[in-house]
């Protein structure tokens, strides 16, 4: 008998029920080609046949950002710890729409996807995984947007003053996105394998992405909430997010790193908890289509 | 001898029928409470009420509205087998097809799979309208396990396999069909698996192409690599594969030479498929509130039911069905389906036109429909038989190849292929045409 050159004979068993915490690294690592392909796909797709191309990233948290300052600054009057309202704004703006991207897209990723993964298997974490990285780009250019109006008004304007970041806490910002992308795939994940079966949650998921907005300090800051109220920013991963992105530009107060700690454990657990259910209702996940 | 490529173990899949809304989840929270109480016993009984499936149902499932798809298969491949998978529809091919691919999982037992496998359940499946070919060519082949660089090295061979080397550069949703189809078959013929799957793929693209397609099958085949691939034609099934396994209702009917299989598919394997089909009640039998069946019979001409029909006789299908309303023209639609699933005609009730404009009163009607002898080829022929009605068009019924009949041709000289005995009389169909002939110089 001749003997096979394979170094590890390949071998997959199919069987009902496998544990929960079974996830196929393997297969992951071996479909990373795939998950870099499906991000081009989605630029390629997203900006065929309309004219302003990826400018839309640029226009419209501009506009929403007006709308804010219009609304929450001039006419409700809401504070912004002195800082100018359009910049306050569109700080919170960045991150947040990144977070809702990326959670309306994971969320429905097992159902868009559907047909194609009746036919054909390929691990199904990396539609997913490449919704958060797509969304990267789309984040690349507000965050450019931010810094040109960033430096606009720390240098060129009285306002400037007011805004002083230590310049060590920029390096947090990774960690802040890293975070938020960890946080919006776990809630992603949750949400897919939740409406696999019963359809009901994605349409009130638009509603809750917006309600969720104003449960974050994105509009006020944190300073703003009375000291009792703000055990409801630690429930909320995406609250220490925002102030601390906010913290890192303009070296306005923090929550306590109590907060921080509480946030980073909920988003560990959220990420662990959401992959271990898209893990399981996945494999199944056709037949309920 | 080396360790099997495909081991199946006793798989089993369970589905459930009907649709899922808020009687599902009702009945899953009712399930859930009971099996929480320890109440097993009545977990059975919930939702028997709207159960759709008769008892008597040999894939009938342990709990109301769920069907056992598959039930304890088993079987092996050796490295390098090409095995064919045939069966009537419905017979749990293309569940046996997701399990192994990896698509879904069995509801019990397991199979291990020791190779790195594709799968072609479709063709052209993930490919993106917006796209370039060569976009697709990449995204296709990552969706179906290559590493991008391993796509870069094929790349022109895919290309040329392809035939559409003028387009490769515009996005696909600009492809004629067959362009399309094109592409993406070229791509799945190099994927270079051990195990490749392959689910009636061919049955697309010009006759030219398809020739294209079975030899690069058989340029696979002959390379080791191990093939399995569901048909429903035999032809195909021979042409390509050693051995075949022929399933019924779940279950594994027959597996050994292919020859051998498919002989006893056409010739036996149709016990279930009667040449009559009878629905006792409005209840059970299929259709909606404007019609619903009630027989279908195969008839010779002196109107007795008949398995085996010379091919120069003719056959009088009858259909009789409950017309509910006075509204709607419902028609009867017959299809005519050979052994390789071709669909060589269909005819409809309106060839009578006096019937066509008859206003209808809701009551039993008998359609008969006669096809000359002298006009189909010998082989086994089913037929699917539907209830329609024309603008709007609405489908009422519908019984997929729910009676057959064989037709056979005894080669007395009288027939189409007249002295010939020759192997094969090619063609789908063998009508008996009129013929002038006359001599045009002595």
């Amino acid at each position: 008998m001749k003997n096979n050159k394979q170094k590890v004979p390949y071998e997959i068993i199919i069987k009902a029920n496998r544990n929960w915490f079974y996830i196929d690294w393997r297969g992951l690592l071996h479909y990373r080609d795939l998950l870099f392909l499906l991000v081009k796909r989605d630029f390629i797709s997203r900006y065929k046949q309309t004219i302003l191309g990826p400018l839309w990233f640029f226009i419209q948290p501009i506009v929403t950002t007006l709308v804010f300052t219009v609304v929450f600054n001039r006419v409700a009057k809401l504070s912004t710890d002195k800082l100018p309202p359009f910049l306050f704004y569109l700080c919170g703006i960045t991150i947040w729409d990144y977070f809702s991207r990326c959670v309306a897209a994971t969320s429905i990723s097992l159902i868009s996807h559907a047909q194609l993964f009746e036919k054909v298997y390929f691990p199904r974490l990396i539609v997913p995984l490449s919704n958060i990285l797509s969304n990267l780009f789309s984040f690349a250019i507000q965050i450019a947007t931010f810094v040109v109006f960033y430096i606009y008004f720390k240098y060129f304007t009285g306002a400037g003053i007011l805004i002083d970041p230590s310049p060590h806490t920029l390096a947090i910002l990774p960690i802040l996105l890293l975070q938020t992308a960890a946080f919006a795939l776990g809630v992603g994940l949750w949400v897919s394998a939740l409406t696999a079966k019963y359809r009901d949650l994605s349409l009130l998921m638009t509603f809750i992405i917006q309600l969720w907005m104003y449960v974050t300090p994105v509009i006020y800051p944190v300073s703003t909430i009375p000291s009792h109220w703000r055990f409801i920013m630690a429930i909320n991963p995406m609250a220490s997010v925002v102030d601390l992105f906010r913290y890192a530009f303009f070296g306005t107060v923090a929550l306590s790193l109590k907060y921080l700690g509480i946030s980073i454990l909920i988003t560990v657990l959220t990420l662990v908890s959401g992959l271990l259910v898209f893990n399981k209702i996945e494999r199944t996940f056709v037949d309920t289509v | 001898m080396p360790k099997p490529i495909i081991e199946v173990e006793n798989i089993s899949k369970l589905y459930r029928l009907g649709s899922i809304g808020s009687t599902t989840f009702r009945e899953s929270i009712e399930r859930w409470w009971l099996r929480f109480r320890g109440e097993e016993a009545l977990i059975r009984k919930i939702g028997t009420k709207n159960s759709m499936i008769p008892s008597d149902d040999p894939q009938v499932g342990p709990e109301p509205n769920t069907i056992w798809a598959l039930k304890n298969v088993s079987f092996t491949v050796q490295p390098g087998e090409i095995v064919g998978i045939i069966g009537r529809n419905g017979a749990g091919k293309s569940t046996l097809l997701k399990i192994l691919s990896h698509i879904t999982e069995p509801t019990e037992g397991q199979a291990i799979i020791r190779g790195r496998t594709s799968s072609l359940l479709e063709v052209g499946i993930g490919f993106h309208p917006e796209l370039t070919g060569k976009e697709n060519i990449y995204l296709n082949g990552a969706i179906h396990g290559m590493r991008k660089a391993e796509i870069s090295r094929k790349l022109d061979e895919i290309i040329a396999f392809s035939e559409v080397e003028k387009f490769i550069d515009t996005p696909v949703k600009r492809y004629s069909s067959g362009m399309y189809v094109r592409l993406a078959f070229a791509v799945a013929a190099h994927l270079e698996p051990e195990i490749l799957i392959v689910d009636e793929v061919l049955a697309v693209g010009d006759l030219c192409f398809q020739k294209k397609c079975l030899g690069k099958i058989e340029e696979i085949s002959s390379e080791g690599r191990t093939v399995l691939f569901v048909s429903h034609s035999m032809p195909m099934v021979l042409r390509l594969c050693e051995r075949a396994i022929l399933l019924q209702s779940g279950c594994i009917k027959t597996d050994g030479p292919a020859e051998e299989v498919t002989k006893y598919y056409i010739s036996y394997g149709h016990s279930c498929n009667p040449t009559q089909k009878i629905w006792l009640s409005p209840q059970e039998a299929p259709g909606d509130d404007v019609a619903k069946l009630h027989a279908v019979h195969v008839l010779n001409k002196d109107k007795e039911p008949i398995e085996n029909i010379d091919i120069r006789e003719p056959v009088r299908i009858e259909v009789e069905y409950w017309n509910l309303q006075s509204k709607l023209h419902p028609t009867v639609v017959l299809h005519f389906i050979n052994e390789e699933g071709i669909c060589l005609f269909t005819s409809n009730d309106f060839n009578n036109t006096v019937w066509r404009d008859t206003p209808r009163a809701p009551g039993l009607v008998k359609a008969t429909c006669t096809v000359p002898g002298n006009f189909f080829a010998e082989g086994r022929i089913f037929i699917s038989v539907a209830i329609s009605s024309y603008n709007p068009n609405d489908l009422h019924a519908l019984a997929r190849e729910i009676v057959s009949f064989q037709v056979i041709d005894r080669s007395e000289g009288d027939g189409v292929r007249g002295e010939y005995t020759g192997a094969a009389w090619p063609g789908v169909l063998r009508p008996m045409l009129q013929w002038e002939i006359t001599v045009q110089s002595a």
